[in-house]
């Protein structure tokens, strides 16, 4: 365990910079979201969540998968180059981290996406415990620890000071590349800091959300027909703001983007919200916005977790509770199947 | 907000509306959602009408208009305007209302209590239509805040249209002045920047965007069954924010798209997740439409012609009056 | 790894990056189906596939679309796609001309189990319009490996006789197979037309089949309703009953979201599904 002073954070993503990109949340007009670091950005460690999950680190909202140009009737195809840099996003927290976790059963099982497979392995995950969690926090429903998050190295921000604990080999290589500004420490504040923390989730509102009857066990048609979902949709206007703050939706698009001087095929975020997902040329099998809606949480809450061990696809990091504009969420949908007795 | 239930209650039991669009209480005390209600029990148990109460709901009677039966609607009076507007573009109809213009005592923003420092908010006391609306109790996870109820409104409510509903069946409870700065000034400011400041300006704002359609999919005025942004023929400018010309074409077409009919209601600044002031682009359109036409304000009324589709030979030409930089 | 030092292990080693495609031929099928013979630009087969199994075919610029493999694995020298003109993207195919280059990358999906609960059993194909595409590469497999299988049955229906695809195939060696019976129809009496008229469901209950048999059934979702409805009545099991579902697609392995129903997702756990299958996914198809 090692310790630095909050004054020396400049000088500490200096060096973390020297030899990786650096990714922090930095703070636009009010509105904080990961972003490349350099001396003149306004970092903010203090907001617990950034407003898009930092998800695009490694899964970007567009990146190009290849080119192709076109000359007489012949093509050529050059696929775009893979991160081969190391970068470290600094300050994820630990709903995010377990986010990528859920993105990794997507894109590293077979066929691998090469592109995210790239990014994981150059990514280095310097995490943060969220000192003051908040009410619309609920990752311990799923299991995740916000005191001891996982990650390369972990971070604990204490009074004026930084601890640091690097936890795999990607972080004790990260720690030897900053040892010059790091001092020894024993755990004893940070171990009172966890116990802090852990209090805190125990009074947060929805801490005792249950999930009994979704998941891996769910019965899948019975969720899926219940009339709860035609309450639930009704304010639902479509946008995707959910899906694009979500540490764990991945539904992308591919597109072209012609440049004048050739394609670009490249792939962006996607929402299974939008009227156009599922269409194609003759006809839609998602008609409604009942449909697209229960999509979303049936993916998230029963398809995923039937697909991969139980696992679900939310961490409670809350943000389409913050976020949705019209006051819908995750949690009013587990909520309302628990109340309508659909178990 | 009793009384707001009892009459409700009243109209669905006389049989006057078979349906009622309000506000239902959310799980956190400040997250309201839009909300049908049938019945008496449900209007008991859920409905609300707070300062958190901001959606504006003219645009779900587009919906509402296709049911079958009268649906009552709340309005609040900035919300009157859109729904006006509606009228005169033949989205809702008009036979198929039964408006409760509902007073308002401006609305809060919880994003505004948020960015002064609060968190962990639990509950917020003070949001209610009988309170004085003078100042907020915060509770939270760490101890309690006190907040003015002015500072924590909607930039919209400081810019306040007025009390006076512009359409309604009936009035309800009281509203309140809370206008306490110039519409234009914010527009002004940036009137007055260099052409450089100005880019460096919206550069900044929209970097932001993450193409949600949050702010389209809630304007009342973005009505159109397709929109031109889900056309699979105008294929690179969709979904992706491919770099940021794109994020920049689609707020401005978009506010190109609803000039001359957009009421300024602020549901686009409302709900943007990044918090990007989208309302200055439209109010700015208005300022040069008040500018070259006579002042105008879009759905004032059911009838009247908005100056960009009401063609006269005393029309002045923009780019010769004024000087564009 | 590549020469253009991308990274990529190996130049096609992500899924997502499809491969040069000549289109070598260009059939018209029907007055709005097109069939297109591809291969890679030295003149070899781009992949091998099984029957039943899908590609992604693009025009950079124009877009990119599954389409069945209507060839059989057992063509040694090429793949076809018939595609019926109905989109952005195949209005472009259709007007392409021959040597043209496109894109593919595939095969996707699963197969008809021609190699393991096919073999041995009796056959019954039934198709509608340009469902006969998937099912033409599971036919040509049968024919060229004809000791495998049982007695074979197609029952194929269009709009009208002009809509037929591959009609100079199923007459000229699908007809002249032995063990194979072939039954047209057409939907509406047409002059020059001296076959059976009526839809497919109606002829089906007309011909009336035994049960000893497997059905492979493709069209247009109305007939798939009825065949099914007609082929129960029969007293087929649906277990006996395979088809093929189509949906939006745009990765075509499973991760872009798109075509995922209940916990399937069709380019990857599918495009064939058996129809006892179907009834534990949610009716979005």
């Amino acid at each position: 365990m090692y310790k630095i002073n909050k004054e020396n954070l400049s000088a500490l993503f200096s060096l973390i910079a020297e030899a990786n990109e650096l990714y922090v949340p930095v703070s636009i007009n009010g509105a904080v979201n990961f972003a490349a670091w350099d001396e003149d950005v306004q970092v903010d460690l203090d907001t617990l969540k950034t407003v898009k999950s930092p998800k695009d680190a490694f899964f970007p909202q567009s990146e190009t998968l290849y080119s192709c140009k076109r000359n007489g009737k012949k093509l050529s195809i050059t696929p775009e180059e893979l991160s081969s840099k190391d970068f470290v996003v600094f300050g994820m927290k630990a709903c995010d981290v377990k986010g990528l976790a859920v993105l990794d059963k997507v894109f590293l099982v077979d066929p691998v996406d090469s592109y995210y497979k790239a990014r994981r392995e150059h990514g280095i995950i310097v995490s943060l415990a969220c000192s003051q969690p908040e009410e619309a926090c609920f990752c311990n429903v799923f299991g995740i620890d916000a005191s001891s998050p996982e990650g390369d190295v972990q971070v604990y921000m204490i009074g004026d000071e930084l601890f640091w604990n690097a936890v795999t080999q990607k972080g004790e290589k990260l720690t030897e590349q900053v040892k010059s500004l790091l001092a020894d420490t024993d755990e004893a504040k940070v171990e009172e800091e966890k116990a802090s923390i852990k209090a805190i989730v125990e009074r947060l509102p929805y801490s005792n959300l249950s999930l009994d009857g979704w998941g891996e066990d769910a019965v899948l048609l019975d969720k899926f027909n219940s009339p709860i979902w035609e309450e639930l949709y009704k304010p639902c206007l479509a946008c995707g703001t959910c899906t694009f703050v979500c540490p764990t939706c991945q539904c992308y698009d591919i597109k072209d983007y012609n440049t004048g001087n050739g394609v670009q095929r490249y792939r962006c975020w996607d929402s299974c919200m939008y009227s156009d997902f599922t269409m194609m040329a003759h006809g839609n099998n998602r008609t409604s916005q009942m449909q697209r809606y229960r999509q979303r949480f049936m993916h998230k809450l029963v398809y995923y977790p039937q697909n991969n061990d139980g696992m679900y696809s939310c961490v409670g990091c809350g943000r389409c509770v913050d976020k949705c504009p019209t006051g819908l969420n995750i949690v009013k949908v587990i909520k309302a199947f628990e109340k309508g007795g659909n178990k | 907000m009793q009384r707001l239930i009892d009459r409700a209650k009243e109209l669905l039991a006389d049989g006057t509306v078979v349906r009622v669009l309000g506000w239902k209480k959310g799980d956190l005390g400040f997250n309201p959602e839009p909300a049908y209600f049938e019945t008496a029990e449900a209007l008991d148990s859920d409905f609300i009408y707070d300062g958190f109460c901001g959606a504006n709901l003219s645009k779900y009677m587009i919906e509402a208009s296709k049911k079958d039966g009268k649906t009552l609607v709340f309005l609040k009076p900035c919300d009157t305007y859109s729904f006006n507007q509606l009228i005169k573009e033949h989205r809702v109809d008009r036979e198929k209302a039964y408006i409760i213009g509902v007073g308002c005592k401006g609305k809060l923003d919880i994003e505004k209590i948020k960015a002064m420092g609060v968190k962990g908010i639990l509950s917020v006391e003070g949001a209610s239509m009988d309170s004085e609306c003078e100042t907020l109790t915060v509770k939270t996870l760490y101890g309690d805040k006190e907040v003015s109820y002015n500072e924590a409104m909607l930039e919209r409510c400081h810019v306040c249209k007025g009390k006076e509903h512009q359409i309604a069946d009936e009035v309800m409870l009281e509203s309140r002045d809370t206008k306490d700065a110039e519409r234009f000034a914010e527009v002004e400011k940036i009137e007055a920047m260099s052409p450089l400041e100005k880019f460096e300006f919206f550069k900044k704002e929209l970097s932001k965007c993450i193409r949600c359609n949050a702010c389209r999919n809630v304007c009342p005025a973005c009505s159109c069954r397709k929109c031109v942004f889900d056309s699979t023929k105008f294929d690179e400018a969709t979904k992706a924010n491919v770099d940021s010309f794109e994020e920049k074409m689609f707020h401005i077409i978009r506010a190109f798209h609803v000039a001359g009919r957009c009421t300024d209601c602020g549901e686009c600044s409302r709900v943007c997740p990044q918090g990007i002031p989208l309302h200055l682009f439209n109010r700015k359109f208005i300022k040069d439409i008040d500018t070259f036409y006579g002042e105008f304000q879009a759905g004032e009324d059911t009838e009247t012609k908005g100056p960009l589709t009401n063609f006269t030979f005393d029309d002045v030409e923009p780019s010769i009056v004024t000087e564009r930089g | 790894m590549c020469e253009c030092n991308c990274n990529h292990e190996s130049f096609y080693e992500d899924t997502l990056i499809p491969k040069v495609g000549v289109v070598t031929d260009i059939r018209q099928e029907t007055p709005d189906v097109k069939t297109f013979r591809v291969v890679a630009p030295d003149g070899s087969k781009l992949f091998e596939h099984m029957p039943g199994q899908c590609a992604m075919v693009s025009v950079p610029g124009v877009g990119e679309a599954m389409f069945s493999i209507t060839s059989s694995p057992t063509n040694k020298e090429f793949q076809e796609f018939s595609i019926k003109k109905c989109g952005v993207l195949t209005d472009y195919l259709h007007a392409m001309e021959v040597g043209e280059e496109i894109t593919v990358r595939g095969p996707y999906g699963n197969n008809f189990p021609v190699e393991t609960e096919l073999k041995g059993k009796n056959l019954l194909f039934i198709a509608g319009g340009i469902g006969l595409a998937p099912l033409r590469s599971v036919i040509n497999y049968v024919l060229d490996n004809r000791e495998n299988y049982g007695t074979v049955d197609i029952l194929y229906g269009s709009r009208s006789a002009d809509d037929l695809v591959q009609l100079k195939e199923i007459q000229e060696v699908w007809m002249n197979s032995p063990n194979v019976n072939v039954y047209l129809t057409i939907d509406r009496e047409q002059e020059g037309w001296d076959g059976h008229v009526g839809f497919v469901p109606s002829y089906l209950k007309e011909i009336g089949f035994d049960t000893n048999k497997v059905a492979l059934i493709c069209g247009p979702p109305i007939m798939i309703k009825f065949v099914l409805q007609g082929l129960q009545e029969m007293g087929f099991d649906k277990k006996q009953i395979i088809t093929t579902l189509e949906l939006r697609m745009k990765c075509g392995v499973g991760k872009c979201g798109r075509c995922n129903i209940g916990s399937k997702y069709v380019c990857k756990d599918g495009p064939v599904f058996h129809c006892d299958e179907l009834d534990e996914i949610p009716a979005e198809y």
